[in-house]
């Protein structure tokens, strides 16, 4: 847990606190709604769908619980401190942030406005995962629909030695051919565009380029 | 830092030169650590499980655990090392740009293992001088010596050439996804949470490194030959990856682990249809000997470990009570 120190104060003019438990975490809510994401400025946190939740603890403090989109996110330490210095901006000075590591998070939960965010950005938005048992982006979403010489395993032997195994579960496809996503130039809408890699300026992006405009772009990539 | 004072060990300090001493500012970087806001990315650490519910399961010995996440922290944290070395010298920006991005997810896994780890039995941690502010994660990262470290050899091997990467990357993201897949239904919920992110990474690792095997292995004489060149060196390491140490036993036992060997046959089809696709035969392969049987799950590594933990450990290590 880690535990702000009370080192800024208060935005001048901001409101005082609401004091019913349910007004303050909505209130919280509300503003720990529009703090941005360091890496994409143009989406909220909560656009993102990394600010998972918002309580009021029973000693007061508020609690805001924050998932990772990557294992190795390096901008975890940046958006808990954003949250942390806006809430005390808005008099909550004592704010814990939590990492939330399940559900992991998925591309799924960027919301509506995030993707129109995204797009009016130049940043192609990711198309839904939405499916794959495990939660992985080998499903029926964005990944799907490689021709050969992709090929999809069958169901391996359930092996019922170990006590982790999940029953039921059939192996994450392996894609050799092209990823097919149903991407468009954020530049001029073209659907003539290419792949340049499946790893970009973050963890959380492909590169793309358009036939069409020749513009190069970023596409969030589905997980 | 958080309450913005000058740390006694960090590398500015190292770096502030002697004119900076004997004056009240002692560290001519000390007004930028003030607000840490000014920096793109958090200047102090953070507890990666921060509010997350680590107590061990029931019926799970605490000891096994933390030693069953050191092994799988270790696998990706000496990966994710080896693959770090391609940094500005991959054949184009873009898969220097790749194989960054699977070093740092194979990173991220490895402070989430090796966090996990030592929350489930503190006895793991290395110990620090009391005012030590290195976290438990960085503690066994840098403080531990080869024999402690419990990763399969194929991760520590010294990096050969682009083909030989590809190819490695390949073998351990087969073994790993098998792996991590089934660690989803893992009892320890930690671990289960961290497999199921894992499997969301991996999935684009395999895909990524067959790609290129399946083009460099169909592409020139010459791209083929140093592809095939490389599986034959690196098969010999894949057994070890399926062969089962006691504490994988006792963990799969418990419902925490999952028995390597139970993925063997799975991980054997994927592999089976990326050579099968690369028209490229799989090569006999005698698996290379341990010392007396015991490998690298055992602590017995190649001697490449104790370079590549040399080159990484040292700076950590001259300075125990270093913030960085």
């Amino acid at each position: 847990m880690v535990t702000a120190t009370p080192t800024r104060t208060r935005r001048p003019g901001a409101a005082v606190p609401p004091t019913s438990v349910a007004a303050r975490a909505e209130h919280v809510r509300r503003i720990a709604s529009t703090v941005v994401d360091p890496e994409l400025p143009v989406l909220t946190l909560a656009d993102l769908g990394v600010l998972r939740d918002v309580e009021i603890a029973d000693d007061g403090a508020v609690v805001v619980a924050i998932t990772p989109t990557y294992s190795g996110c390096p901008a975890m330490a940046t958006m808990r401190d954003d949250v942390v210095r806006r809430l005390q901006e808005e008099g909550y000075d004592d704010v814990r942030v939590r990492v939330a590591l399940h559900p992991a998070w998925t591309t799924d939960w960027i919301t509506p406005r995030g993707r129109a965010a995204l797009a009016e950005a130049g940043i192609s938005p990711p198309g839904r995962v939405a499916g794959a048992a495990t939660g992985a982006a080998g499903g029926t979403g964005g990944r799907a629909g490689a021709s050969a010489p992709d090929a999809t395993l069958p169901a391996g032997p359930a092996s019922g030695a170990s006590g982790a195994v999940v029953p039921g579960r059939s192996p994450v496809p392996l894609t050799l051919g092209p990823t097919r996503r149903a991407v468009r130039c954020p530049r001029c809408d073209s659907a003539d565009v290419e792949l340049t890699s499946e790893f970009g300026s973050t963890a959380c992006k492909a590169m793309y380029r358009c036939r069409a405009c020749l513009e190069p772009f970023d596409h969030v990539k589905e997980i | 830092m958080p309450d913005g004072t000058v740390p006694e060990h960090s590398t500015e300090t190292a770096h502030a030169g002697p004119a900076a001493h004997g004056t009240d500012h002692d560290n001519a970087y000390a007004g930028l650590l003030v607000n840490d806001a000014h920096w793109a990315f958090g200047t102090d650490f953070e507890d990666p499980l921060a509010g997350v519910d680590t107590t061990v399961p029931d019926g799970v010995e605490p000891s096994v655990l933390a030693a069953y996440c050191l092994m799988l922290g270790d696998d990706a944290l000496v990966a994710s090392e080896r693959i770090s070395e391609w940094c500005s010298r991959a054949p184009d920006l873009e898969e220097d740009i790749a194989l960054a991005n699977i070093a740092l997810d194979l990173l991220g896994q490895a402070r989430l293992l090796l966090a996990r780890a030592a929350a489930a039995d503190p006895s793991v941690v290395p110990a620090l001088p009391g005012d030590s502010p290195v976290p438990d994660e960085d503690r066994l990262a840098f403080f531990r010596d080869d024999r402690q470290f419990r990763n399969v050899r194929l991760a520590e091997l010294p990096n050969g050439d682009f083909g030989e990467t590809i190819t490695r990357i390949l073998l351990l993201s087969i073994w790993r996804l098998a792996l991590f897949e089934r660690l989803t239904g893992s009892r320890d919920a930690v671990l289960a949470a961290v497999a199921a992110k894992g499997v969301k990474e991996l999935t684009y690792h395999r895909d990524f490194a067959g790609r290129w095997f399946l083009t460099l292995a169909q592409g020139t004489d010459e791209s083929r030959r140093r592809v095939t060149a490389a599986l034959t060196d690196l098969m010999p390491y894949w057994a070890e990856l399926f062969g089962t140490h006691d504490v994988e036993a006792a963990a799969a036992a418990s419902g925490v682990g999952v028995d390597p060997g139970q993925v063997a046959g799975e991980a054997d089809a994927v592999l089976d249809q990326v050579l099968a696709v690369s028209g490229v035969d799989r090569p006999e392969a005698a698996p290379r000997a341990g010392v007396r049987g015991r490998t690298g799950r055992d602590g017995l590594h190649t001697e490449a470990l104790s370079r590549l933990l040399a080159e990484t450990q040292s700076v950590a290590r001259a300075h125990p009570r270093g913030r960085w």
